[in-house]
């Protein structure tokens, strides 16, 4: 019995270390592959040794596909590919693959330089590792070799985000990665077709949340800022530097044009321009508002957004600046965090999530004095706002791309196990289709019955279609013909094809069948009598009365005899080919009810 | 033609002039039948090959043919048909043959037969179709016919299991076009079975091919449309088509969906996997909200713009599209809209800024929950966050239609069409503000929701602060905060974009007249008067201090008790107001003052209104007295274009009709002038100088006719004719004037053979008209006409002279309606002494906006002129798209001019101005004669020229040299 089996290393139950194993029709496909924030030791990276015992990972593994390039979903790949070792391919999106080293050296620097960690992959290993990638284009339908074949659909989230369908024969998988149905200020919907996949790999980090409209929030956000510049505040926005930084630049910079304002924004720099630069680069991927009007001007072509320096945080006036990172627990924003935090003027807006014990956190829980390094005591004065912005498709999404893509089951990762159990049962009794959702190891196993394909032959296919009806999807229909199984696959022909391409003799095969009869008469009246009653009851055939005195229907010979024994008695013999089965054996149940009473 | 013409000056010519050229050109068509087809004939004959015969047909294909001479080709078509091997070439006959069969005046049913007939012996599945839809367009033609359609539907109905879906789909085509169901039709179509034409294309419905699935729902569509009520039974078919793979079956079944919805929007359908049962228009409605969802656009947009018409869907529905409940963990959470009402009615203002101040309240029973509702839940919440903004477009529309037809919906829509002014691009946020402004009569502006909307005031786009002022002329707002907040935002839009002043006095005026009692409380803030102490007088010229000023006296007009508030200085400022700008500042019953008795009731007829009267009897003046002596005649008229225009000047009203018969009035001026000019009683070659006034006068004439035949809109054909015969008296004066001036007679020929041409097609195009001019000059011109054919020029000349000298003077009707075409050109202003400097050689962009007035079709006649100061003079034609519409009979142009010139020393002026262009046979009305593509070689008739407009504007550049 063929069968998909799907193992999460990693996202089974979880936020984090996205990695998961599909083997379908044979071949083992590693889906994402990707780090834990919240570890710091080997359960950064996922298992690996899980794959092979002993073993090279290139023998098990045909392909590696990496969803988009945030580091839960790529970010262990040096390690994987150039320290564990594969040699396979990875493919990923074209921007994917511009991002992917930018984010990973940043990390790796993190880890090594700040943290001095040792045994990580080095600078020369990430690029070695993006030797092997390959690039694809979205709806590209890519071969990994005679029977794998991948291929791209978008999927919002963050530039380059991509959702896979893995394809062998007549089996699929799609996996989504992270994804986002509604689309924001620089990315559209994610968007796929209906390609009803035995299974659909889906994230579910907002499994249990309805969204209010993002307009609510846009429209918050531009007030507040708009509010604080105009009553010549500063305003500070910490932010990650890739995904959501763009979106909000892009809200801010169309703002500003609007209305004319001058107040001047900064983006601190550093890997962001690099980022920069190839959102500039990959306009195709970004929504129709900024595709539109780039032959005008590239919307990343900031007019109002600067670079950031050190010493503008002194210059008067209002001014909106961009500071990394986004929970402001070190550098630069937490830097100006604290040149502004006694002006109650002065704003500072978190677009996102803060872990415990981040200084974001705190002002956000409502601290209002802070203590920094050195027992400083900081009061804050400014106004503190938050504003959720966030990515990932909620429930409703999750259930609209579900619907969309209709597969025949569901499998849900990257998420709260308690969450999930909510969306598994939502999907169960809306789309009946099972639901699954393993948790990191566990083997989730779901039997295909794929189809088989067979090639019919054009002439026997038309000649089917001439003898009846236009074919229609509610009836079975009959036909005759001959099914060669020759070297994997399978062909109908005409059974005198067959014939001669196997070369054998045409064997005739006949069935008689003796009905008796009470007539007196005599065979030829009988012979008559028999004639002029199939000709009344079979309409649709050609009946003949032969001058032998023998009948035909069709190709059907009926022959009366007297019974040797009884001439009381007349015996039909009604004797037909094996084609004409189906008629033939008509034609006995018919006989023997009987002829009628004939009128003389 | 100009030459036969040429003939007839020589020749005698019996008086039937006009007969015999008709009978010309009626032998000429008969001549033309047997040739056309004949030499189609002999094309195919000769054509060797099938790639020979297709290139004849196509070239054949290129040139019309007569009603008469149709069925000859088809013959000769039809016979090629049977000859031909190659289904290309049978193709372009069977295409050939419908063409044909639509010609006008040809009843094709003399070829259904043939048609049929070669339709029943063709193999090759493209022919087919094609002769399928030849007969699609004979049917249409026959639609009385019913023994033909009932054969067509026949014919249909028998190819439609054929293999190929191009087959298929012209038979449901012609099933859809033809089809009928009436039972009347059986009694009489002899033996033919009467077929359930919907049942057969309901079968399609689940066709193989989506093309063919396609094109049976849009067979049903048009069944529908030609006025056959459909079964109901198709809802359900519709219904599974939706979850169709193929966008283009699940475009067409929302749209038949939709149709059905219509049809039967009380009947009760049971609700699938449960008891209850609702509505049909309830179902079809949340059916339709479904697909605001569905993965492709198109589909969304085609749901979407449906859902607008779905009137009679229950408000339970309606308002669970702007429903969507939201959740977080599990926890049912308010929408921001929510949270803004409830801080609002609670009396507290704005806040959001605890964090988590959105946390999540009650817990949700998990049962309960439906993420994908059968229903409508929160279609329009999806629809106009679609990334698309086509489909946002079509939601917005849609909301403002069922806005309009439901008050509570528009009152709850109103925080959605807010949050639209912020979209991404600009058409949806217009869009959302002309929205707004449709359904203003159902809703109050809350005071969150005003903020909003008056944030937008700062938009850099013209056109959305100019909706949005027109939006705030009609909202109401519910209190003196609003009122203040609105006006504040105003003036703070005026600071920014100095412009804006007209559009935000006029919303001002608006504000002011809705709310008066708002207004009230405000005034003393307002005006900054004091109770103890005087203030300073404000600043008269101030845009801000008149804006503050147009609110509050337009409040005052129906608060009787506000003026009691003012200051002297108010009451100054009022009269100085009320005077400068009249059309903002409405009369006021002040204490101790007279009401200003400016108050023409608006309530009398035109006829009653005394300047209307003065402007009829002034007029009637002027046609009684024509047989004065001329010294009198000249006065009168003087005095009477004086009168009119200062009546122009004073009743806004009346312009149109002042200025258009003060025009006609010079131009009898000019002419009698001309006449009575001393040159024409010495001889010739003395008055080579003097004879200049009269030219001019002729030139003029025809200047101002043009500008009455084009610059007016209203002008009906009586007053075309009027003005055209005008022309011709100009067109007159100058041969005569031409004629005593240039020696020799070669010239001369060619003028009165031109003159005469003039004349001829005066005749031709006002023939219906000529009864009316009785005694005019043209009347008695065409009495002359056989003689002044054969006459030499000379005579004709002097013929001529004669009769513009008797002729009368012709009563102009006045027409109903009439307005002057105008523009002003906004910008440039033409007040700044800072040149426009750019490189000589490159471009530099110059802004110009303009309104025009009364201006018809203004995307093809408006230009615009730029004058060089060394005389150059450039047209330029604006794009289309820079043509907006903000209201009937008012146009804006907003476009860029592109300037440039090689350098100059120092900085100079180029003059800027609007331009209309005109054609002349644009107004002509078309004659049955001139059809048939001869018109071009008829006398010159299309004459195309300008006419200024518009005051013209001074703009300061200064192309500088390049720098090397």
């Amino acid at each position: 019995m063929p069968e998909i089996r799907v193992t999460p290393l990693g996202a089974g139950q979880d936020v984090g270390r996205s990695c998961i194993l599909v083997s379908i029709g044979g071949k083992n496909v590693m889906l994402d592959c990707g780090m834990h924030m919240g570890f710091n030791d080997d359960r950064r990276f996922p298992d690996f040794s899980y794959i092979t015992r002993n073993g090279r990972l290139t023998d098990f593994l045909d392909c590696v596909i990496i969803s988009h390039f945030h580091l839960d979903h790529c970010g262990a790949l040096p390690y994987f590919s150039e320290m564990v070792g594969y040699d396979g391919p990875i493919y990923m999106t074209h921007p994917t693959q511009a991002i992917c080293p930018i984010l990973l050296e940043d990390y790796r620097k993190i880890a090594v330089d700040k943290k001095g960690e040792a045994n990580f992959f080095t600078s020369q290993m990430i690029k070695d590792c993006m030797k092997k990638v390959v690039a694809v284009h979205l709806h590209q339908t890519v071969q990994v070799d005679d029977e794998l074949e991948i291929k791209a659909y978008y999927a919002g989230h963050v530039l380059g985000a991509a959702m896979f369908q893995i394809k062998v024969g007549s089996e699929s998988v799609v996996y989504t990665g992270d994804y986002n149905m509604t689309p924001d200020r620089h990315l559209g919907a994610a968007w796929i077709d209906k390609c009803r996949p035995n299974l659909l790999i889906t994230e579910s980090t907002y499994a249990t949340t309805i969204r209010d409209s993002k307009r609510c929030r846009e429209r918050d956000f531009l007030k507040k800022v708009h509010e604080a510049v105009e009553r010549g505040g500063k305003v500070l926005i910490p932010v990650f530097a890739l995904g959501r930084a763009q979106e909000l630049c892009i809200l801010l910079e169309t703002f500003w044009e609007r209305m004319n304002l001058k107040a001047p924004i900064y983006f601190s720099t550093g890997l962001t321009e690099k980022a920069n630069h190839y959102y500039k680069l990959f306009i195709t991927w970004t929504n129709q508002k900024i595709r539109k009007t780039f032959v005008q001007r590239n919307m990343f072509e900031f007019k109002h957004i600067k670079a950031f320096d050190r010493a503008f945080a002194d210059n008067p006036g209002p001014m909106v600046v961009f500071a990394t990172p986004g929970m402001l627990h070190a550098g630069q924003s937490l830097q100006i965090f604290r040149k502004w935090a006694g002006n109650e003027k002065n704003m500072v807006i978190m677009p996102g999530y803060c872990v415990q014990g981040t200084v974001g956190h705190k002002i956000l829980s409502g601290q209002r004095k802070l203590e920094m390094e050195g027992r400083q005591v900081l009061e804050v004065k400014m106004q503190v706002e938050y504003m959720s912005f966030s990515a990932h498709a909620d429930a409703k999404g999750i259930m609209q791309l579900v619907g969309q893509a209709e597969p025949e089951n569901v499998l849900l990762v990257h998420g709260e196990a308690k969450k999930m159990e909510f969306l598994k049962q939502k999907i169960e009794q809306e789309f009946r289709v099972s639901c699954y959702m393993p948790a990191n190891g566990e083997t989730v196993t779901l039997p295909t019955s794929p189809s088989i394909p067979v090639g019919i032959s054009l002439g026997l296919l038309k000649r089917e279609m001439a003898q009846g009806l236009l074919p229609d999807a509610k009836k079975p229909r009959l036909l005759h013909g001959t099914l060669i199984m020759k070297d994997s696959n399978f062909r109908l022909v005409s059974s005198e094809q067959a014939l001669k391409e196997l070369g054998l003799a045409e064997h005739q095969l006949r069935f008689t069948c003796r009905v008796h009869l009470h007539d007196p008469r005599k065979e030829q009246e009988t012979a008559m009598r028999v004639y002029s009653h199939l000709k009344s009851v079979l309409k649709e055939h050609c009946v003949q009365h032969l001058p032998d005195g023998s009948v035909t229907v069709e190709s059907i010979l009926i022959q009366a005899a007297a019974h040797s024994e009884d001439p009381g008695t007349k015996v039909l013999l009604v004797s037909w080919t094996y084609q004409d089965e189906e008629l033939g054996s008509h034609l006995t149940s018919l006989l023997k009810k009987g002829l009628p009473q004939a009128a003389s | 033609m100009a030459a036969h013409l040429k003939k007839r000056v020589y020749e005698e010519f019996s008086k039937v002039v006009q007969q015999q050229q008709e009978e010309i050109a009626t032998k000429k068509l008969r001549l033309t039948k047997p040739s056309k087809s004949a030499a189609l004939h002999i094309d195919l004959c000769k054509a060797t090959s099938p790639a020979d015969a297709l290139q004849y047909l196509l070239q054949f294909a290129r040139k019309p043919v007569e009603a008469e001479s149709v069925e000859g080709v088809v013959r000769i078509l039809l016979e090629h048909y049977y000859k031909e091997n190659d289904p290309s070439v049978r193709l372009k006959i069977a295409s050939l043959l419908g063409l044909l069969s639509k010609t006008a005046g040809f009843s094709p049913d003399c070829i259904m037969d043939d048609a049929i007939n070669i339709l029943q012996n063709e193999k090759s599945h493209q022919v087919l179709a094609q002769l399928l839809d030849t007969l699609l367009a004979i049917g249409t033609k026959l639609p009385e016919n019913q023994a033909i359609q009932m054969r067509l539907v026949d014919v249909a109905c028998k190819h439609l299991t054929d293999t190929s879906h191009g087959v298929r789909n012209k038979c449901l085509q012609l099933l859809g076009n033809l089809g009928s169901l009436e039972k009347s039709v059986t009694k009489d179509g002899e033996g033919l079975a009467v077929r359930d034409v919907q049942k057969i294309i309901g079968d399609y419905f689940s066709d193989q091919d989506p093309r063919v699935r396609t094109a049976a729902i849009k067979a049903m569509l048009q069944l529908h449309e030609r006025g056959l009520k459909l079964h109901q039974t198709i809802y359900n078919q519709a219904c599974k088509l939706l979850s169709d793979d193929y966008e283009q079956v699940r475009s067409a079944a929302v749209q038949l969906i939709w149709v059905v919805s219509q049809l039967y929007p009380e009947s009760i359908v049971p609700i699938p996997s449960s008891n209850e049962e609702i509505r049909l228009v309830d179902d079809a409605f949340g059916k339709i909200c479904h697909m605001v969802s569905d993965g492709s656009w198109v589909v969304r947009v085609q749901a979407a713009k449906l859902l607008g018409s779905m009137e009679q869907v229950s408000s339970h529905f309606l308002e669970q599209t702007l429903d969507k409940k939201l959740m977080s963990d599990l926890r049912r959470k308010r929408t921001a809209h929510e949270r803004a009402k409830e801080l609002y009615s609670s009396g507290e203002f704005s806040s959001g800024r605890k964090w988590g101040d959105d946390a999540p309240k009650e817990e949700i029973d998990t049962g309960a929950v439906n993420l994908i509702e059968s229903g409508a839940c929160g279609a329009f919440v999806h629809g106009l966050e679609d990334e698309m903004y086509e489909v946002r477009i079509a939601a917005v529309e849609a909301l403002c239609m069922l806005a309009q037809s439901s008050p509570s919906f528009a009152e709850k829509c109103l925080d959605f069409l807010v949050d639209m002014f912020n979209d991404e691009i600009e058409e949806v946020r217009l869009q959302s503000i002309h929205t707004m402004r449709k359904i203003s009569n159902n809703i109050t502006l809350r005071e969150d929701q005003l903020d909003t909307v008056l944030a937008v005031l700062e938009d850099s786009s013209r056109d959305i602060r100019e909706a949005l002022h027109e939006l705030l002329c009609c909202t109401n707002v519910s209190t003196k905060e609003g009122i203040h907040l609105a006006l504040v935002e105003l003036l703070k839009n005026l600071t920014k974009y100095p412009t804006d002043r007209d559009s935000i006095w006029k919303c001002l005026k608006f504000l002011g007249s809705r709310h008066p009692t708002l207004v009230l409380p405000l005034v003393p803030e307002l005006l900054s008067t004091h109770p103890f102490f005087d203030t300073a007088e404000p600043d008269m010229d101030d845009p801000a201090y008149i804006a503050v000023l147009v609110l509050i006296f337009n409040a005052a007009k129906t608060c009787p008790t506000m003026p009691a508030l003012f200051s002297d200085h108010t009451f100054r400022h009022y009269a100085y107001l009320r005077d400068s700008l009249s059309h903002l500042v409405p009369a006021l019953r002040l204490p101790g003052r007279k009401l200003v008795s400016s108050a023409v009731s608006a309530n009398i007829t035109p006829h009653e209104d005394p300047s209307h009267q003065f402007l009829q009897q002034s007029l009637e003046r002027v046609y009684s007295l024509q047989h004065l002596d001329p010294q009198g005649t000249q006065e009168l008229l003087e005095l009477t274009i004086r009168d009119l225009q200062r009546l122009g000047e004073l009743q806004s009203e009346l312009a149109g009709v002042a200025d258009f018969s003060a025009t006609y009035l010079r131009c009898q001026l000019l002419l009698i002038k001309a006449l009575q000019e001393k040159l024409w009683n010495v001889a010739a070659p003395l008055y080579l100088k003097q004879s200049d006034l009269a030219s001019a006068a002729a030139k003029q004439i025809m200047e101002e006719t043009y500008k009455m035949e084009f610059m007016y809109s209203g002008v009906e054909n009586k007053q075309v004719v009027i003005i055209h015969h005008m022309r011709l008296q100009a067109k007159a004066l100058q041969l005569i004037v031409t004629a005593r001036t240039t020696r020799g007679v070669d010239p001369l020929f060619g003028m009165c053979e031109k003159f005469l041409q003039e004349v001829d097609f005066f005749q031709r195009c006002f023939i219906a008209d000529l009864p009316h001019l009785q005694d005019s000059f043209v009347d008695k011109l065409l009495d002359l006409m056989p003689r002044l054919m054969t006459s030499k020029p000379v005579e004709v000349v002097k013929i001529v002279q004669t009769m513009l000298r008797q002729s009368t003077f012709l009563h102009l009707p006045l027409p109903e309606q009439i307005h002057k075409a105008s523009a002003t050109i906004i910008e440039p202003a033409g007040e700044s002494d800072n040149p426009l400097r750019f490189t000589s050689g490159l471009v530099v962009a110059l802004d110009v906006d303009a309104t025009l007035e009364h201006v018809q079709d203004p995307q093809s006649t408006v230009k615009v002129q730029v004058l060089y100061p060394d005389g150059q003079a450039q047209m330029i034609h604006p794009k289309p798209a820079d043509f907006r519409n903000p209201g009937p009979g008012r146009h804006r142009l907003i476009t860029q001019v592109y300037l440039s010139h090689t350098a100059w020393t120092e900085p100079c002026q180029v003059e800027v101005r609007l331009l209309l262009a005109y054609n002349s046979n644009s107004r002509i009305p078309k004659s049955p004669w001139i059809e048939g593509g001869e018109v071009s070689s008829q006398v010159e008739t299309s004459i195309e020229g300008t006419i200024p407009f518009s005051k013209s504007v001074k703009v300061y550049i200064m192309p500088k040299p390049a720098r090397r």
